[in-house]
């Protein structure tokens, strides 16, 4: 390891890199490309974790062997991830569920499914 | 792991004091995963619900969010420098660099602000929507944990310029080093989830 010593932090110099570039992947990916919208936000969330974990390992040292990897309690990181994960994804099952906002006409499956219920919800008259 | 000091490795990890210190910062980001993932399913939920405001798909810039992406993203890195420049035993090094992070995190905060008061302008406040609030109480905290950064950057500043690099002042800069990479983990999130999203939908 002992990459505390040298002159040039490689490790953060390719972490940064990296973050840029998939910064401008993402960017691009959502305002760019012709991908269908659902193909986009779970493209562009699986590049946000990417990142994430890019933080975590090159800048926030998560392995570092001069701690003998004492200083990261494991179980509670992950303890942490996974509430957070059943919140986010509780709370969009139970309250969003089979409910689209789409405002204006992109063509996805699920429109056709519930056509009906879609002119009903559409725009400006939700959530009053 | 002894109480007494190592005399080999890192300043910050030399006392055992300084590990647990280290250990509980790291729980304590475990504790600010879950407050931003309630923060985050709320908005979620209320995705869509604009009312009679404006939509986000009609506000959000791609140039200004971009922006205050790259100026976290940069203080992040600038910040890795600062820690590494102190493990070198440079607090010359550590300090230009903090510095440096401390104006970048400024600059961020200066477009986030000047971001909510232009949605303001526009018709969308707090109070104008379930969805507008929602991204105001996200952002917003985002925003206040990097002014609190912020401010603890400049004690501590304060503090190495009188005490020098202790393992006592270098276990202090490890942990807001910490601190400020976590705020740019959560701005990642908020960038894809709320900005992206938003101008895609």
């Amino acid at each position: 390891m002992a990459g505390h010593n040298k002159r040039i932090p490689t490790q953060h110099v390719v972490g940064f890199v990296l973050s840029i570039a998939l910064t401008l992947l993402a960017t691009w990916a959502a305002l760019g490309s012709n991908l269908s919208t659902m193909w986009i936000i779970s493209g562009i969330m699986i590049l946000a974790v990417i990142q994430a974990g890019i933080q975590l390992f090159m800048f926030m040292h998560v392995v570092e062997f001069e701690s003998q990897n004492g200083h990261v309690p494991w179980n509670m990181m992950f303890h942490g991830a996974v509430l957070a994960a059943i919140i986010v994804a509780g709370s969009l099952f139970t309250m969003s569920f089979g409910f689209t906002h789409n405002h204006d006409g992109d063509h996805q499956h699920e429109q056709h499914e519930n056509d009906g219920q879609e002119q009903h919800d559409n725009g400006e008259h939700e959530g009053h | 792991m002894s109480s007494e000091e190592l005399k080999t490795g890192p300043l910050e990890y030399r006392t055992q004091e300084g590990q647990m210190t280290i250990m509980g910062f790291w729980i304590f980001l475990a504790a600010e995963i879950v407050l931003f993932s309630t923060l985050f399913a709320t908005y979620a939920v209320l995705f869509g619900r604009t009312a009679d405001a404006t939509p986000p798909a009609e506000l959000f810039e791609p140039g200004i969010v971009l922006i205050m992406t790259f100026l976290l993203l940069t203080s992040s890195f600038t910040c890795g420098l600062a820690i590494h420049e102190m493990r070198r035993g440079s607090v010359k090094g550590l300090r230009i660099w903090m510095i440096i992070t401390l104006l970048l995190g400024l600059g961020f905060l200066g477009f986030e602000i000047y971001e909510f008061v232009h949605y303001a302008h526009e018709g969308a406040t707090l109070q104008s929507s379930a969805y507008w609030s929602a991204f105001f109480t996200l952002a917003g905290t985002h925003g206040l944990h990097v002014t609190l950064g912020i401010g603890w950057v400049i004690l501590l500043l304060i503090q190495v310029t009188q005490r020098g690099l202790t393992p006592r002042t270098s276990r202090k800069f490890f942990v807001i080093g910490l601190y400020w990479h976590f705020l740019d983990v959560v701005w990642i999130f908020i960038f894809t989830s709320v900005y992206l999203i938003g101008m895609v939908v």
